[in-house]
């Protein structure tokens, strides 16, 4: 019954470019992308508690460094992209060890100033960024020959990345190191009474979480093959923070239907008004107040009364 | 020499007006640990709002008393109907302002448009004051009286004060400033309108310096930010000294290093997080 | 043979006040020590000092023979120190089978393991329910602590500790809030720890927790004031001071 439920969904998603048209063949590509950022940072809002508001940083810098190797060293993909994500990674072990000083709310605020930092590098630093023109002129990888360039095959690649990204997260959630970052969580004292390093739990989860936000921003900058400060803002890493939160932050499907609803929101709404921020600001109030633990959670609880009342 | 001075004064009103912005930050933080991330966008509607009562009022020190109270106003009410509802949901109360902070944003460019808008600096303050030949501008000087003046007001208010000693009491321990009946309740939405309304002020009294302008808001937040951090929260002496020292980092970065300046703004900030959680003059940690 | 805790002029103050005054103490392998005072002797925050959930101010903590007033709570722990807390600190969403898988893991390698699933070490689920069938709970293994009695979780918090095979315990108030029956039932358990496992315990109920300890100390405003046995400290003058008032 399970298996058949995945089999449908994986078809589906496999017979997709087949039916749907290039608008929404790239529309989908882009949620993919939105859903392992939301995903990643899920794994430090919802599993480990930590509220980061800097998210943004990891997608930002892997696509930055990616592309300013790329145009200024004339590197090929096969170079930026693994020391994209490693140059990132590194720089997420020095801002996790910053970060981690604080917990709850002297996090997030550390979170978020530290991502100004990299967001003014990038708006200021003209000689290597080009300032507020962003990087243009990329090109997106050609993987064992196979041309991206194409909708439809940008769609399976992002496809199939983000189905790597995913299941390595539900992996690392379902095991013992997910239960002790569940753990530090709920009671950090009482695990650490137990002998977790519930400091080095935390930290390792946000360099993790930091590296698949990594693997987002290269996909970003592939698809998009420009990347600009704004990718780097305040607004970028609510919009992931929010995505986690609507669909239901702890949950690995929360992430990925927020990620979902936000950008459909915001490709269907923007059409018609101009005010997408204040719409954000709209959501992110009402999402908080009236649905705080966000979509799926709600749907299942609907759901599991509705059986209950059906079966009596 | 004059290049130096001009540059000295300019980080001097900028940490001038970092202070106005980063006390009220520091000071609802302290006592109820809600990380306003409208405050901001506070300032940036302070300086539109100003720009509107300039039209018709033409008196720059007027219109940011009229602005102050706007925008103390307008904060009240978010603490009322908003945060109230959401008290012990800490992340809730963040996120909400954040929320805030994108719908002020927006509804500035819609009433304001997405060009900056200049204020004028009041006309007996246009001159420079020359001493001994070297000219120094008069409305910096006059911002920096200003912010000195609130900082001395604000010390009083905190240390002389009935008022005061409640805040006090809780930003060190709420739970006994409960206890022994502490009106909270009404201590919070006082502060909340005070740091909102000292935002605002800020706002329409840089003007002239900084101009009203879409994304205002996202640059002074941060440095509320750093601010308060570097200084330490719920400390009125760590909001001075921190704004003083980032309006100095700030200026002198950008004229020597304006293309790191951002980065080096930020380090002081990471120094103290490292190794003095609590931040130069806090009692708490962040 | 060390002592299994020793204490040397152990001091903390917060904020100016003191709240432990110098507490040398000794605590003899495989003995049973009750600790008791009124509310605000310093009971806890000696607990939370020796744990490290505090930092000491100065003074020595000396578990079997190693200094570790240095160490980090989950060092010490490694160490062999347990504790149970005087209010509940359990993971209340999840089960008790899992709350004792996590007390488990604390002292394993493969704590660190983030591929294979928690769900797949079978060995792991099973010594879990081992220990709660010890503590009368494996009924209840799947149910998730929100749901169980108040009686159960202080059970429970005893078994996440013994689930660890420390060598030193300490328990602070294991009997408060339980009821006449689930009070004996809990110093059965308590009694039948084994032996190589030396026990300290902090309890306000004397009826039953003088008959589980060997020996005594009162503590009040932070210092040692009497230690020694049943009978010593009965017969005391400054035990009745302590209880009866300045």
């Amino acid at each position: 019954m399970k298996w058949a439920r995945w089999a449908l969904l994986a078809v589906a998603l496999a017979a997709f470019p087949w039916i749907a048209g290039e608008y929404y063949i790239n529309l989908t590509s882009q949620i993919f992308i939105a859903a392992t950022f939301a995903a990643s940072l899920n794994l430090l809002v919802g599993y480990g508690g930590l509220p980061s508001l800097g998210h943004a940083s990891w997608l930002g810098l892997a696509a930055y460094l990616s592309a300013w190797m790329s145009l200024k060293l004339g590197l090929g993909h096969a170079l930026t992209a693994p020391a994209a994500l490693l140059g990132t990674t590194l720089v997420a072990c020095a801002f996790g060890w910053i970060s981690l000083r604080a917990t709850g709310l002297g996090f997030l605020m550390i979170t978020l100033a530290l991502s100004q930092v990299l967001w003014g590098t990038a708006y200021r630093w003209v000689s290597v960024t080009d300032g507020d023109n962003g990087l243009r002129g990329l090109t997106r990888p050609a993987p064992f020959g196979i041309s991206l360039d194409g909708a439809t095959s940008f769609y399976y690649f992002a496809l199939a990345v983000t189905v790597v990204a995913i299941t390595l997260m539900a992996m690392f959630v379902a095991s013992p190191f997910g239960a002790a970052l569940r753990g530090t969580r709920d009671q950090p004292r009482r695990m650490s009474a137990l002998g977790h390093d519930v400091w080095t739990v935390r930290w390792i989860t946000f360099v993790y979480s930091a590296f698949w936000g990594a693997v987002s921003g290269l996909l970003f900058v592939y698809y998009n093959k420009y990347i600009h400060p704004a990718s780097l803002s305040i607004t970028s890493s609510a919009e992931a923070l929010l995505g986690v939160i609507a669909g239901g932050s702890g949950t690995l499907a929360g992430p990925i239907v927020g990620a979902a609803i936000i950008m459909l929101l915001k490709n269907y709404v923007s059409a018609y008004i101009e005010r997408w921020n204040m719409l954000m600001g709209f959501v992110f109030v009402l999402i908080v107040i009236f649905m705080p633990e966000g979509v799926v959670p709600g749907v299942r609880r609907l759901y599991l009364r509705l059986r209950k009342w059906r079966t009596g | 020499m004059q290049y130096w001075i001009i540059q000295t004064l300019n980080s001097l009103a900028l940490g001038g007006l970092l202070f106005l912005l980063a006390a009220g930050f520091s000071l609802i933080f302290g006592l109820m640990r809600i990380a306003n991330l409208t405050h901001g966008s506070l300032y940036m509607l302070g300086a539109y709002v100003g720009v509107t009562i300039l039209k018709f009022v033409p008196n720059l020190w007027l219109a940011a008393l009229i602005g102050g109270a706007v925008i103390a106003i307008f904060g009240g009410l978010i603490e009322r109907f908003i945060l109230r509802a959401l008290a012990g949901n800490a992340l809730g109360q963040v996120l909400v302002t954040l929320g805030i902070s994108f719908i002020v944003a927006d509804f500035c460019l819609i009433v304001w448009g997405g060009d900056p808008i200049p204020v004028q600096t009041p006309l007996a303050l246009q001159q420079p004051l020359r001493v001994g030949g070297v000219a120094f501008p008069t409305y910096r000087l006059v911002v920096l009286a200003i912010a000195v003046v609130t900082a001395v007001a604000l010390y009083l208010l905190m240390e002389r004060t009935r008022i005061g000693a409640m805040i006090r009491a809780g930003v060190d321990d709420m739970q006994m400033a409960r206890a022994v009946g502490i009106p909270v309740s009404k201590l919070f939405t006082a502060v909340f309108c005070l740091g909102a309304g000292l935002a605002g002020a800020g706002g329409i009294i840089g003007g002239p310096i900084m101009s009203a302008y879409p994304g205002l808001d996202a640059d002074m937040l941060p440095l509320a930010l750093i601010v308060v951090m570097l200084g330490g929260v719920g400390s009125l002496l760590g909001a001075f000294v921190g704004s003083f020292l980032i309006g100095a980092i700030y200026t002198f970065g950008t004229a020597l290093l304006p293309d790191l300046a951002y980065v080096i703004l930020f380090l002081p900030m990471i120094v103290v997080i490292a190794f003095r959680p609590r931040g130069l003059f806090g009692r708490q940690t962040v | 043979m060390s002592s299994a805790l020793e204490l040397g002029d152990l001091r903390k103050s917060f904020g100016g006040l003191p709240a432990m005054n110098g507490v040398s103490l000794r605590v003899e392998a495989g003995e049973r020590r009750l600790i008791i005072g009124p509310n605000g002797a310093g009971k806890t925050t000696l607990f939370n000092l020796i744990t490290g959930d505090l930092e000491r101010d100065s003074g020595s903590i000396r578990l079997f023979g190693h200094e570790v007033s240095r160490l980090k709570p989950h060092q010490r722990a490694h160490r062999g120190l347990a504790r149970t807390y005087q209010i509940i600190t359990l993971f209340p969403k999840d089960s008790l089978q899992h709350n004792i898988v996590l007390s488990l893991l604390g002292l394993r390698r493969m704590r660190w393991g983030t591929f294979k699933a928690l769900a797949r070490y079978t060995e792991v689920e099973e010594e879990a329910r081992e220990v709660l069938k010890r503590v009368g709970l494996e009924h209840l293994s799947r149910r998730p602590i929100a749901e169980v009695a108040y009686g159960e979780k202080r059970r429970l918090e005893i078994a996440m500790a013994l689930a660890q095979k420390p060598k030193l315990l300490l328990l602070d108030e294991p009997l408060a809030g339980l009821s006449r029956e689930e009070r004996a039932a809990m110093k059965d358990l308590i009694g039948r720890i084994p032996r190589e496992v030396t026990v300290v315990m902090i309890e306000h109920d004397m009826d039953t927790a003088l008959d589980l300890a060997e020996r005594i100390t009162v503590l009040h405003y932070g210092s040692v004031i009497v230690e020694g046995t049943r009978a010593e400290i009965i017969a005391d003058p400054k035990t009745r001071e302590v209880y009866l008032g300045d």
